[in-house]
């Protein structure tokens, strides 16, 4: 059994909260399980730091199954690490080999701020979304399901951007800290399907505002975000949310509609 | 204490129509008036934040992960169920009733099944007009599946991610909330304790997890959606942050606690490979609509699959249940593959696995159509064994997966405290004694999206506006210190042993006598145990840190806590349920083939526990449970 155990030694970003500045401190994890997750791995460590009486290592994370996003640090210079469309709590230690040295950094952007160690405030998504990452369909107003048929490549695309789980590798990747893949993959999700026109012109002029006001950079065609995203979100998505960004800028005019009498 | 289900008079079909009708409207002027104060932003509390900010009421909503798009009803894979009859293959809201009362073995309120049953076609509308891109025929029409027990395909979903898109549906529909300025969102937020004012539930004490800061909110309705119970086992498919502090705290402060001992144990998880083992992952059971579940014939047959013939090779499930075959509902097969297992069949390092096989399908649909269904689950499973399911048949064991049981409620999702309500997986409502797969989701959004929305209302019609308490009141500042309390005693333990350390233990106790299977002996050896076991952790936990910012072993301390009193419910009512039923399986009660024997004659009821006082055994209620509209049928799976 001897080589499914490995020693490794991780250099961990250590920050006790946004002010204070960040170091990297050393830990040797010794026999380690090659199908330990890496996050068990840093569960493991824990356990002894706690033991000797230090604080352990704080890092997102919530579901270990790869679907919830709230996990993601940075490792060896990769967000989510080595394995390609894999997330962080997704990643098994049998992707290292015994004597690797491990740098463990938290996404770093300045719309990301650092809360403690490995964990960061990626709230900012979450002000994108409520500028207008939806369709307004209030409960209980919708008409049968069937009503609308959706092509099926229409619907198969709006799921491939849909499958984006908000984990902001993409931020994180891009040397410009720009959230454009984020953006564009829930604009592209919305403005492929039919209930997603009326608000299309306006979701993505809001959006993107919004986008700006987080201080995100501006996309320069890198496509890190693609190759760091864990979803396999594509670029194809900026290019549709450019698209629709220019024909709202060149379209927009605020005008308020007239009201009926009475 | 009293149990009145309040369930309406009159037939059946139109229970819920009438019940509308009768219940009481708040003036739209007034609404804003109102505060509700949501937890939880899973399915059924997103769904119910959304919906009540809708309506005009002030919101608002907490959550322990960094967005409410975490929750964990986003790792539900397989799908929804509604009875849209899309297929014309004979369903029904009668047809989806009864197989729910059936598949939950005759163990739950038939009134609140037929309403699920019933709105279960709204929820899909709804979807639909967010925006989830569910699976679509060619000709741009829903597709529809069958699943896990179901003769219908009713199951609607989006690839193997429907439990993703569906909350990211309730979760947009929150945040146009929350930036209309009508929810206000605490995310990073725990709820620690409720608060009761004159019996009434009147708000909560949360802990800041960043700033470590403990106040109170105070709201005129509190709405609990904070989720399972299930990780109480430590080994679980929850997400590790999954807790029962919230439920717990309820509880102790007066809510009656029903079936406790209603777990569900699913039969496709990636097995335990060692003690190093954080969480447990679940592959949607929609693979047993192709895979076949097999083990070998001979105990300790080592080798490898391609050198096991055919005749060698015992499909059991298929065997034992030739009519449902792979397909047999999740008790049935989880315990299946544990007999298995226990009798030296089992497969892979630990023994503790039987194969889940696609090479029949493989052959017949094509590798390329099994890619098109299951290629996020072969990903995965790739992903955590190292293991490629495309070459070789998966591994698979049950693991706990879902609780059925959760705080009791009557027909308006009220729990025994007035105004507290609580929603989804964390009441115990719907799902009797098992949960058919593709439920779950249906009924957190039909709680939150189609029912709290108008039986909250009917609750604060009855209250008079601007009469709630301010967060001064010695009732919140009473919480407020219980909190503090609790907090500084786990610091100042500083014993030997982890937070995590106990949870294990815990674990171990319970899937040993509190799992699958559950006999007199095993239970009350469990409850010799857990006493010390509880004792231990107050004298010798060890948290570092301070309670003044970010300290994730303090938050899996106070979880612990709240576990290790937990368990021991759970096993006082799996001793008290003298009989088989659904994911309660007693080893006394079984019929010669080994399937769940029932006693309706004793144990046709709702078992709700009263929380009576530090070191006193809690109090047993019950709800006895009407059939009217059904027969009480022994579940036959052959």
């Amino acid at each position: 059994m001897s080589e499914k155990l490995i020693n490794v030694t991780l250099k961990v970003w250590r920050q006790k909260n946004a002010q204070a500045a960040g170091n990297f401190v050393t830990y040797e994890a010794k026999d380690v399980s090659v199908d330990m997750s890496f996050l068990e791995m840093l569960d493991v460590v824990n356990e002894d730091l706690i033991l000797k009486g230090e604080e352990p290592i704080t890092t997102d994370n919530d579901c270990r199954e790869g679907i919830c996003g709230q996990c993601g640090v940075v490792v060896n210079g990769r967000p989510h690490g080595p394995r390609h469309r894999t997330t962080t709590c997704q990643l098994h230690m049998r992707s290292f080999k015994s004597g690797d040295v491990i740098t463990i950094e938290p996404f770093r952007a300045k719309a990301f701020p650092i809360i403690k160690d490995l964990m960061v405030d990626r709230s900012a998504f979450d002000r994108i979304i409520a500028a207008g990452g939806f369709i307004t369909a209030p409960t209980g107003s919708a008409p049968d399901a069937n009503s609308t048929p959706v092509p099926k490549k229409c619907s198969d695309l709006a799921f491939d951007a849909a499958a984006c789980i908000g984990c902001g590798a993409c931020v994180a990747a891009c040397p410009n800290a720009s959230a454009m893949l984020f953006v564009s993959a829930k604009i592209s999700q919305l403005a492929l399907l039919p209930q997603g026109q009326p608000e299309r012109y306006t979701r993505v002029r809001d959006m993107i505002a919004q986008m700006d006001a987080e201080e995100f950079g501006t996309c320069t065609n890198h496509g890190e975000c693609e190759s760091a995203c864990p979803k396999g979100v594509s670029l194809e998505n900026i290019a549709r949310m450019n698209r629709d960004f220019i024909k709202a800028s060149l379209t927009y005019r605020p005008e308020v509609a007239g009201g009926g009498v009475g | 204490m009293e149990l009145k289900s309040n369930v309406p008079d009159g037939p059946l079909e139109t229970k819920w129509e009438r019940h509308k009708f009768n219940m009481k409207l708040v003036n739209p002027s007034n609404k804003r008036k109102y505060k509700v104060l949501v937890v939880g932003t899973g399915l059924a509390g997103g769904a119910a934040a959304a919906s009540m900010a809708e309506l005009g009421y002030q919101v608002e909503c907490f959550c322990y992960q960094d967005s409410p798009r975490r929750a964990h009803s986003i790792a539900a894979q397989g799908g929804i169920n509604a009875a849209k009859n899309y297929h014309n293959d004979g369903d029904s809201v009668m047809r989806l009733f009864y197989d729910t009362i059936k598949g939950g073995d005759f163990r739950a309120r038939e009134a609140n099944v037929y309403r699920l049953a019933e709105v279960s076609n709204d929820i899909i509308d709804q979807c639909v007009a967010q925006g989830v891109p569910f699976a679509r025929e060619y000709g741009g029409l829903l597709d529809n599946r069958s699943f896990g027990g179901a003769q219908v395909s009713r199951t609607f979903y989006a690839r193997g991610q429907t439990g993703q898109q569906l909350l990211l549906g309730a979760y947009q529909a929150l945040q146009r909330q929350i930036g209309l300025g009508t929810v206000k969102m605490h995310t990073r937020h725990e709820m620690q304790e409720l608060i009761v004012i004159d019996g009434v539930a009147k708000g909560i004490v949360t802990r800041n997890m960043v700033t470590g800061e403990v106040r109170s909110h105070m709201g005129d309705a509190v709405v609990l959606a904070t989720g399972g119970y299930g990780n109480v086992m430590h080994l679980a498919t929850y997400a590790k942050g999954c807790n029962a502090t919230a439920i717990w705290r309820a509880y102790k402060k007066g809510a009656a606690f029903a079936n406790p001992c209603y777990t569900q144990i699913h039969p496709t998880c990636i097995p335990v490979t060692g003690d190093h083992q954080s969480k447990l992952t679940l592959m949607s059971e929609s693979l047993r609509n192709d895979g076949r579940i097999w083990v070998p014939t001979k105990a300790g047959d080592k080798r490898p699959v391609d050198q096991i013939p055919e005749n060698e090779r015992d499909y059991y499930l298929e065997r034992k249940y030739p009519s449902y075959g792979n397909l047999a509902p999740r008790d049935i097969s989880s315990r299946a593959a544990k007999q298995v297992c226990d009798a030296g069949l089992g497969v892979g390092d630990t023994g503790r696995g039987v194969y889940l096989d696609f090479s029949e399908a493989t052959q017949r649909l094509g590798a390329h159509k099994i890619e098109e269904k299951y290629g996020n689950l072969f990903e995965m499973y790739e992903r955590i064994t190292g293991e490629d399911p495309y070459k070789v048949p998966m591994r698979i064991y049950p693991a706990t997966h879902y609780t059925m049981g959760g705080l009791w409620v009557d027909y308006n999702l009220m729990s025994t405290i007035p105004g507290l309500f609580v929603l989804g997986e964390a009441n115990f409502s719907d799902h009797g004694a098992n949960r058919l797969g593709a439920s779950a989701l249906m009924q957190g959004l039909s709680d939150g999206y189609f029912v709290a929305p108008y039986t909250v209302g009917n609750y604060l019609a009855g209250i008079k506006p601007g009469t709630r308490p301010s967060e001064d009141h010695p009732e919140a500042k009473a919480a407020e210190a219980e909190v503090q309390g609790r907090t500084q005693r786990i610091l100042g333990i500083d014993g030997k042993e982890t937070p995590t350390h106990f949870h294990r233990e815990l674990g171990h106790i319970l899937w040993e006598h509190c799992g699958m299977a559950r006999n007199d002996q095993g239970l009350h050896k469990a409850l010799d145990v857990l006493p010390e076991l509880r004792q231990r952790f107050w004298e010798n936990v060890k948290v570092p840190g301070s309670g003044a910012d970010v300290n994730q072993s303090l938050e899996l301390a106070g979880r612990v806590a709240d576990f290790l009193e937990l368990g021991e419910l759970m096993c006082r009512d799996a001793l008290e349920r003298k009989e088989s039923c659904g994911g309660h399986f007693r080893e006394e009660w079984q019929t010669e083939e080994g399937e769940a024997q029932r006693d309706d004659e004793h144990f046709c009821h709702v078992a709700a526990w009263e929380y009576t006082g530090e070191g006193q055994a809690p109090k047993r209620h019950v709800e006895e449970l009407a059939f009217e509209n059904v027969h009480l049928a022994t579940r036959s799976y052959k």
